[in-house]
């Protein structure tokens, strides 16, 4: 068994791959440190300035606010449409389901790029409606990222709706339960996991969205991303370095948390 | 039958009116803005700039994947195959980068390969270099950023690979006095071969439409399709053009998806 391990070679490679994994995230600490207003190194004079900048500044606080509300938001509204959608599905099992799962699906494999125009093409349309749901409005960028995180929702919900028995809602069914009932009552309390799964995933990805909301967005509502490529795109803002640093900082803890707490369960069911 | 109806109809119908309808706008702005017809088409199909990118953008997208997956073979299989401590600093290398944010990681890059960035201070403080190195602004940030973008997506379906593995044929194949180079090359790796196949479309279909990554590490030198279609969008305003390269784009995802498709399809047969 030993001898089927990975060799020397092996680890050596993917040591160097582990490294160019890592290193650019280790790159950003010391430009985040440096005294001076363009992308450098400190010189030996470490300053906390870009810090304070990020703290003192009110725009980078109103962009924070911005994309907790789109991702709230968005993803309150997302989970709600895809559980309802992979409820139906699951208890109706319609003729052509497969083919309705493929058309909630289609933002997912479609390329960005061609999401991301059509969307600006369809908040520009709605701009002529309404000043709510539009081009550069808060409404807008919700509508946007929905499109973006449903099938995401809809693919970690069916997951979670294909380890549930299905003999427990028929039973709910012969009882007389009404389709609210079978549906408030037995079949949402048993995937309630899966549907917070579905909420964490779908905020991170509204949280990170950049390519739709660079389309959909101009100077109005901004989220944090949007400011972010603001600062990257014409001279690099060291401000930015801060701010990934204090990201990169919340992401690895969390990730060697979750980590941490897999290893204990493991053991544990090693241990029992 | 009818209340669940009612479950069902709502996404269908928001995903119609603000996904499917403005797409189908958009292919009718491709036949029709400026000109009706296939004119705008065959612009993108013959004049220099467009196909030139479309070019840059098919050949960056093969090194890329090239890169993408054979980096990501190199550590799925010690994520897969080491013993449990290598395992687990193993998945931390990989799912730290994966959670982070596209922007932190192409500045990432930046803060790395600028001229005043990591790499070019290291090699003028040993003394290698006397003045920088343009590393940004050109293809081969592009390459470097954007594969390491999408190691972590070509990871997970070589996994799943590896893991489905039969370890019996590899004890077999050590029983009977093969090498460990010749268990890698002739039963190992033919025996994952459906993972690099999944791994290498999913990396490319990927590749192709991406735009944060080029733009930010690309500096307007190396235009890739997704920033050309932003380019006719926003600074010089061409939407018909925009509309018929996002068609063309369209088609070719939809294409190698249905390749994927049918190649698993017919292997679960």
């Amino acid at each position: 068994m030993n001898r089927l391990r990975p060799g020397v070679l092996a680890t050596l490679l993917s040591s160097l791959v582990a490294l160019f994994l890592l290193m650019p995230l280790i790159a950003v600490v010391p430009v985040s440190f440096t005294s001076r207003r363009y992308l450098s190194l400190p010189n030996g004079d470490w300053s906390w300035r870009h810090y304070t900048a990020l703290f003192g500044d009110p725009d980078w606080g109103s962009s924070l606010l911005t994309s907790v509300q789109v991702g709230v938001l968005a993803s309150l509204l997302a989970v709600a449409l895809a559980a309802a959608f992979c409820i139906g599905i699951w208890m109706l099992r319609p003729r052509g389901a497969g083919l309705m799962t493929g058309f909630v699906l289609l933002p997912m494999v479609a390329p960005p790029v061609v999401s991301s125009l059509t969307l600006y093409f369809f908040l520009n349309q709605l701009a002529r409606w309404n000043s709510l749901v539009a081009y550069d409005k808060l409404g807008g960028v919700v509508l946007a990222h929905m499109v973006m995180i449903v099938p995401y929702a809809v693919v970690v919900i069916m997951v979670s709706l294909s380890q549930l028995d299905r003999r427990m809602d028929l039973a709910a069914q012969s009882m007389g339960a009404s389709v609210p009932t079978r549906v408030f009552g037995v079949i949402l309390p048993n995937i309630r996991f899966g549907l917070l799964g579905a909420f964490f995933l779908c905020f991170l990805l509204s949280w990170d969205e950049i390519g739709v909301t660079l389309f959909v967005t101009s100077v109005e509502t901004i989220t944090l991303p949007r400011r972010m490529w603001m600062g990257l795109r014409d001279n690099v803002d060291p401000a930015i370095a801060a701010l990934s640093v204090l990201l990169i900082l919340v992401v690895t803890v969390l990730v060697v948390i979750r980590a941490a707490m897999l290893m204990r369960k493991e053991r544990r069911a090693r241990g029992a | 039958m009818r209340p669940v109806l009612f479950l069902i109809c709502p996404v269908l119908l928001f995903l119609g009116a603000s996904y499917l309808l403005p797409f189908l706008g958009i292919v009718q702005l491709s036949f029709t803005d400026p000109d009706p017809g296939l004119a705008q088409y065959g612009r993108v199909l013959t004049e220099d700039l467009p196909t030139g990118v479309i070019w840059r953008t098919l050949r960056l997208c093969v090194i890329v994947t090239a890169v993408s997956v054979s980096c990501a073979y190199v550590i799925t299989l010690l994520w897969v195959r080491g013993s449990p401590l290598v395992r687990s600093i193993t998945e931390l290398c990989i799912m730290i980068p994966f959670w982070i944010s596209v922007l932190s990681r192409a500045f990432g890059w930046l803060s790395m390969l600028s001229n005043r960035g990591l790499l070019n201070t290291w090699l003028q403080d040993l003394g290698l270099i006397d003045s920088a190195i343009q590393m940004t602004r050109n293809e081969f940030a592009v390459v470097v950023g954007m594969s390491h973008y999408l190691i972590p997506f070509a990871v997970f379906p070589l996994a799943t690979a590896m893991r489905n593995v039969d370890e019996r044929v590899l004890t077999a194949a050590d029983g009977m006095g093969a090498s460990r180079l010749r268990i890698f090359w002739q039963v190992f790796l033919p025996m994952t071969a459906s993972g690099i196949m999944g791994a290498t479309l999913l990396v490319f279909v990927f590749s192709i439409g991406f735009y944060v990554t080029p733009a930010l590490l690309g500096g307007g030198q190396s235009v890739l399709v997704a920033e050309l279609i932003y380019l006719w969008l926003f600074q010089i305003p061409q939407w018909g053009m925009a509309a018929a390269m996002s068609v063309v784009l369209m088609l070719g995802v939809g294409g190698i998806l249905f390749i994927l498709m049918r190649r698993y399809g017919e292997m679960a047969k």
